[in-house]
């Protein structure tokens, strides 16, 4: 009972960061089973799974909506960021540690609201991003679109206030920012674009619910409004989303390279002020994007088409920076390293695929299509999910004091990155071919059948090798093996503290040497 | 030598008539743009994919105690390796930014001798009206040799008129008109599909383009003209 209370009342950062992530792989649960029942009725032309086109538009909304808001941003901003920064800046917690803990239960507040869609009568079936007219004259629920969001954002603007601060005043004496884990970087980056941003999000997600129950038309041209200004404002946010979300994952690889290549990371200042800052500027310059065939004005669509292009430059230093710390490295090849590794893989193909998009011409046709969802699949999603649950296992003996099957670990990092493969592969060849995205049924593209039955397979396949991956991490932690304090031989400064970490996780607040650098290898 | 200039000028200026030439067609462009693109990633992935590759197998731990021996960038060094692979990535942004343009450029400038024809989109059909009023509901004739211009609005949600055979789709929404051109060439029949999530049963949204030879094409259309004329007398009549 005791235990229960510790836990619901804790303000500890460590526990904070594992309730948080409880909470997203419960999300990504759900959300994951939406994305199988989907494959599930395309494997066939025609009603396979259900009758109703609704049921498959309420999965759909649910699989974007959860992934994204429940999963990927809370598992990255909200875990990792609360379990890792206070430890590598060697701090005692973070700066507000009550506020810590009441962002992270109004994040499930938010996961609980998201769940209910399932349970009331009129779910919403406006995909995550809710285009009015549609969102304002569904039958569907849009006002629980509208509470999800508002709230999700709201934990999400504590967390960045939270983390600002934690790393600006309370960093160990000596730690200079030059020394900072490029996880705390990207982190910091990611924050200070959801404080930027996510109040965008949370006016446009108001006003169409207001639109549709209070009778205002901000967005209903019959009396007034425009449609795309909800857009604009919707992308404005959720452009830069996907950088709140690829910051922090391409921060976890970086950690994970540089420990297992027992290297420095390769020109430090190139990734964190070219790279990152680069990606932080440019971010809230390229939304239109996601506008090119919505016949905004041609001068805009040029403009952003160019700015586009150019964020090659800053995600090419990260990438050439990752790349660049195995050189001269001494690897080896634990799970974590596999998953850090499949993210290179993964990002790669990810990236670039996603030039096309930036070029609007190439965009009237391939625009809405497969190839967009096979594309976005690998950079961020599948990218994503793969440095979390890499990084989950990297930190998984400092977490729980014990260590996860290796075999088992790496038989499904296997099974998932095949799975993986073949489903968004696919996805991007018959998107070229002209297949529409978000169609319940495809009767006028008869020739697409096979090739969605195979990505039905992929998709099994991705499902089971996650499964392996959470089944490891139950079992591991309920019986592994005792995890020593450093089983990797990391240099960085969460590795120095005992395992699992004490409540004020040090003895002594340590003191950071003038040659220490958490990447300094080759000094030992 | 001079001779070799003027070879590879000659060579220049067939390419970019040949260039010129496939713009007049923006699927046709779109096609030879998208071959360009799509070599230009795979050497930039094939090279970064070899590259680790290569340092993944050649970097391999070989006894446990072994640590990595990358020293500290020099700062002529890390200045180097900043701004060089700035102006690479730099090049090929503006190499296939212009290349994009150019090809924009000629699809937002139809010609002139084309044909205009009204779409509004529902709930879930395509209406379009010809310039003599003709109506028709998800099939689409038009001649073949002629660009057809669409001028698009719908009266509900968002709808993204595509065809994929065209390379072309372009958003029809309430309270704007937007404009999207295609240009057939021979005749045949094409798919025409939703591409914007407009509600329930968007994916049910579907007509077709069908190209038929011109004549053919003028023969149907002063038919349905006549028929039209003929109608409006009719309900006149009824009507008094």
């Amino acid at each position: 009972m005791n235990t229960w209370k510790e836990w619901i009342f804790t303000t500890d950062h460590k526990r904070v960061g594992v309730l948080y992530l409880i909470g997203s792989l419960a999300a990504f649960g759900v959300a994951g089973i939406m994305a199988l029942l989907m494959r599930w009725e395309l494997t066939s032309i025609g009603p396979t799974l259900t009758e109703n086109p609704s049921t498959y538009n309420v999965w759909l909304y649910a699989h974007g909506a959860v992934m994204i808001l429940g999963f990927q941003i809370p598992a990255l901003t909200g875990f990792f960021a609360n379990y890792c920064i206070p430890l590598m800046i060697g701090a005692k917690d973070v700066a507000f540690p009550r506020l810590n803990a009441f962002s992270v239960w109004l994040f499930y507040v938010g996961i609980v609201l998201a769940v209910l869609t399932f349970f009331i009568p009129d779910p919403p079936d406006i995909m995550w991003t809710a285009y009015p007219p549609y969102s304002t004259i569904t039958s569907g629920n849009t006002a629980f679109y509208t509470f999800t969001v508002l709230i999700l954002g709201f934990a999400s603007i504590l967390g960045g206030v939270n983390f600002l601060t934690t790393v600006a005043y309370m960093r160990a004496p000596g730690m200079s920012w030059n020394k900072l884990n490029i996880f705390v970087w990207c982190t910091v980056a990611a924050f200070v674009l959801q404080l930027i941003f996510v109040p965008v999000l949370g006016t446009a997600v108001t006003l169409i619910s207001f639109d549709k129950y209070l009778g205002t038309s901000f967005f209903d041209p019959a009396r007034g409004g425009d449609v795309l200004i909800y857009q604009n404002l919707f992308w404005f946010y959720s452009h830069p989303a996907v950088y709140v979300i690829f910051l922090p994952f391409i921060g976890v690889v970086y950690e994970i390279v540089a420990t297992f290549a027992r290297n420095r990371v390769f020109n430090y200042k190139m990734v964190v002020y070219g790279g990152i800052f680069g990606i932080v500027g440019l971010s809230g310059v390229v939304w239109v994007h996601h506008l090119y065939v919505t016949g905004m004005a041609d001068w805009i669509r040029i403009g952003q088409m160019v700015t586009t292009l150019l964020i090659s430059v800053p995600v090419g230093f990260t990438v050439i920076g990752l790349v660049g710390t195995l050189y001269k490295g001494a690897i080896s090849f634990e799970t974590p390293m596999l998953y850090a590794l499949g993210v290179i893989f993964l990002f790669l193909i990810g990236g670039l695929t996603g030039i096309p998009l930036a070029i609007t011409s190439l965009t009237l046709h391939l625009s809405d299509t497969y190839y967009v969802v096979g594309h976005f699949h690998y950079v961020m999603a599948v990218a994503g999910t793969f440095a979390i649950f890499g990084g989950v296992y990297y930190w998984f003996p400092k977490i729980t004091g014990r260590m996860y099957s290796e075999t088992m670990g790496k038989l499904g990092f296997w099974i998932t990155f095949a799975g993986t493969n073949v489903v968004f592969w696919i996805m991007m060849d018959i998107g070229v071919k002209g297949m529409p995205r978000r169609y319940f049924d495809y009767a006028h593209f008869p020739q697409f059948e096979n090739a969605h039955q195979w990505m039905t397979g992929g998709a099994a396949l991705i499902g089971v090798g996650f499964a392996l991956a959470v089944i490891n991490w139950i079992v591991g932690a309920a019986r592994g093996a005792k995890a020593a304090d450093n089983p990797w031989g990391s240099q960085s400064l969460e590795w120095t503290t005992q395992t699992p970490p004490p409540p004020g996780n040090w003895k002594d607040v340590p003191t950071i040497r003038e040659e220490w650098d958490p990447y300094a290898y080759a000094q030992r | 030598m001079r001779k070799h200039l003027l070879a590879a000028c000659a060579a220049a200026a067939a390419t970019a008539s040949r260039a010129a030439e496939a713009i007049r067609d923006p699927a046709a462009g779109w096609d030879r743009l998208w071959h360009e693109v799509i070599i230009d990633i795979s050497i930039l992935g094939v090279a970064f994919a070899l590259i680790t590759a290569w340092f993944v197998l050649r970097y391999r731990r070989r006894n446990p105690n072994e640590v990595g021996r990358a020293e500290k960038l020099t700062a002529a060094a890390a200045v180097g390796w900043t701004v060089i692979p700035m102006f690479v990535f730099m090049a090929d942004d503006f190499f296939l930014a212009a290349n994009g343009w150019q090809l924009w450029n000629a699809y937002r400038q139809p010609p002139a001798e084309r044909i205009e024809i009204k779409l509004e989109s529902g709930m879930y059909s395509w209406d379009y009206t010809y310039p003599n009023g003709v109506k028709a509901q998800n099939v689409l004739k038009v001649p073949a040799g002629k660009p057809v211009l669409l001028r698009m609005t719908s009266r509900d949600t968002i709808h993204s008129h595509f065809i994929p055979d065209f390379r072309v789709k372009e958003d029809s929404m309430p309270g704007r008109v937007t404009f999207m051109w295609f240009y057939p060439q021979k005749p045949g029949e094409h798919i025409v599909t939703c591409a914007e999530y407009c509600g329930i049963m968007h994916s049910y949204m579907v007509g077709k383009v069908v190209v038929v030879p011109e004549a053919e094409f003028a023969a149907w259309y002063a038919q349905e003209e006549k028929k039209l004329a003929d109608g409006g007398r009719q309900t006149k009549k009824a009507g008094a």
